[in-house]
């Protein structure tokens, strides 16, 4: 049984330039927070979040048991990122449809929906906004910041704009920027959403209308990039859903894939919000902080201070183990502290939400150690 | 080979303040005691996942790779020392990570089981495998896919225009330096870049 968490939310009047030039004012932040800050808070632990997800980190709302916070294996009392000993905070990002302000709030000049009228951020506006939120909460340096995936990026962003605010970073199946493929099927995903005959160019919620269909088939493709073939193979196989017998149509579904798929996206298109999904893929895109240095991923990560550990999987093919040793190899020539394990796991890159024993007990091992330091 | 003594002899080839690389790096012992010891820094690069791990305890900084991809990670003479110690004889390209050694490091430490060793010849002699605390295998289960002599050693290192700065036996954990290709164990070669 996990412990109760309770969201909460920060209100920031002051306006926050983004990386576009455009600037945001009157958000809200989402976020929670999970055990104790210490007398001379130094053991705040930052937790960065991926695309679907959330501030609502680890445990459970009060009252439903299955509220369960998407990195719960993770983070908690007892847990690898052992939230006896640390002061763990989970916070939303700007654009999310998951609390902070994001696409289907209220523009404070005009009162209108802000819908595709939402500016465009990037993971440096994420981690500037979060800057923000430990400044109000009194935290000058972090004990580490660990994201997975696009919090990855974030965590790694964080140790260039802010090197000073933080002692480790803590960056799981990530990569220091997208490949064309990854972008190819972002592409996919947005073209998916704007070209549903229900997203009225960004202001559906103006029509009445959701772009369900969109969503469904954007998740769909997401989905299937997230986990790996042999997964999926001893998952689903080549099963049919009903019976033995092939049904020779083209719409109806045969395999049981099919099935899952369709499900994955329908339950998606029920609480995800297409202009978030359209934001945060596009700072996907964006982020690559070698190209202001001539694509120079060494001249880049000189700023950085920060001791690393790095985490990849071996099936991650969205974000291949490949991505995380160029990072490596940067913060080598950097002669930065750094640690990377490649974990030889089946599942892709779903991986680094899942429970694999050699993989928690490395983040269990560093967090221990991070914990020495103010122990 | 982790008894403190043969730790304490390979140590001394690396000067206080060293920026190490430890291929094969175990469990980390080296490397900790290195930093502890002798005020080193340096990263240990190991491909199994219980010793990356046992490293992440103790605190050492360990890069996961397989040693048989290369080390395209590591730039030239990026560390004044790279360690080999007990791992050459594990990998397929041993003379291509010579080689890397010698362009990743100002210098090198190589250290891997004597086969000329005086109790391995009797055994041969005696139509048998040699199986002794130093090689602990069967020849059809060992992980050591090269076997080599000190005297071998000498000849690839020519061949590879690598200078030897010293080169000993080690046996018990003490330096053997009279007849070390029949009477120790363990050879160790430092060497640099010709």
């Amino acid at each position: 049984m996990s412990f109760i968490a309770t969201p909460q939310s920060m209100h920031f009047p002051e306006a926050l330039t983004l990386q576009s030039g455009a600037s945001i004012r009157d958000y809200h932040l989402a976020f929670e927070t999970y055990g104790t800050l210490n007398a001379d808070k130094s053991n705040a632990v930052l937790v960065c979040h991926a695309l679907n997800a959330s501030h609502h980190v680890a445990g459970v709302y009060e009252g439903q048991p299955k509220s369960e916070g998407w990195w719960d294996n993770m983070i908690g009392p007892g847990k690898p990122v052992d939230t006896n000993r640390f002061f763990v905070i989970g916070v939303n990002n700007l654009g999310s449809c998951f609390g902070s302000t994001g696409p289907m709030h209220a523009h404070p000049d005009t009162g209108d929906i802000y819908g595709a009228d939402f500016p465009v951020v990037t993971v440096e506006d994420w981690v500037n906004a979060q800057a923000r939120l430990l400044d109000r909460l009194g935290i000058d340096q972090l004990a580490a910041v660990l994201g997975g995936s696009l919090g990855g990026m974030q965590a790694l962003s964080w140790t260039l704009q802010h090197p000073e605010r933080m002692r480790h970073a803590v960056v799981v199946a990530s990569a220091p920027n997208l490949t064309a493929e990854n972008i190819a099927f972002n592409e996919v995903a947005r073209r998916a959403i704007v070209t549903d005959p229900d997203f009225h160019g960004g202001h559906f919620y103006r029509h009445g209308a959701i772009p369900k269909r969109g969503l469904r088939i954007a998740r769909m493709i997401g989905h299937i990039t997230y986990l790996s073939d042999d997964v999926m193979n001893e998952k689903f196989g080549r099963q049919l859903r009903e019976g033995m017998d092939l049904k020779y149509s083209t719409q109806d579904i045969e395999f049981q894939i099919e099935s899952y798929l369709r499900y994955q996206g329908d339950k998606f298109s029920e609480y995800f919000d297409a202009n978030t999904y359209l934001l945060i893929t596009r700072a996907l895109d964006y982020f690559d902080p070698a190209r202001e240095h001539a694509n120079n991923l060494t001249l880049a990560l000189a700023r950085a201070q920060a001791k690393f550990l790095l985490v990849s999987f071996t099936t991650d093919w969205r974000f291949s183990p490949q991505r995380s040793r160029e990072i490596v190899k940067a913060l080598l020539d950097n002669r930065r502290r750094v640690s990377y394990a490649e974990i030889d796991a089946p599942h892709g890159h779903d991986a680094f939400l899942l429970d694999d024993a050699r993989y928690m007990s490395v983040m269990r091992s560093y967090f221990d150690s991070i914990a020495k330091e103010f122990a | 080979m982790s008894e403190q003594s043969t730790m304490e002899a390979l140590a001394r080839l690396v000067p206080h303040g060293s920026r190490v690389l430890d291929l094969g790096c175990g469990n980390g012992a080296m490397l900790s005691y290195l930093q502890r010891e002798r005020g080193c820094t340096g990263y240990g690069v190991e491909i199994d996942d219980a010793n990356v791990l046992a490293c992440v305890q103790r605190g050492v900084d360990v890069i996961q790779l397989n040693l048989d991809e290369g080390l395209a990670m590591f730039g030239d003479n990026s560390f004044d020392v790279v360690l080999q110690i007990d791992t050459l004889q594990h990998l397929r390209n041993a003379e291509v990570m010579l080689r890397e050694t010698a362009r990743v490091g100002r210098t090198g430490v190589v250290a891997f089981p004597n086969f000329a060793h005086w109790p391995n010849r009797l055994s041969i002699l005696q139509g048998r495998m040699p199986v002794t605390r130093r090689l602990p295998y069967q020849w059809y289960d060992t992980p050591n896919i090269r076997v080599g002599t000190y005297k071998d050693f000498e000849v690839l290192a020519h061949k590879n225009r690598l200078r030897i700065l010293d080169s000993f036996g080690l046996q018990n954990g003490r330096e053997v330096r009279w007849l070390p290709n029949a009477l120790a164990g363990t050879a160790v070669f430092h060497f640099e870049n010709a």
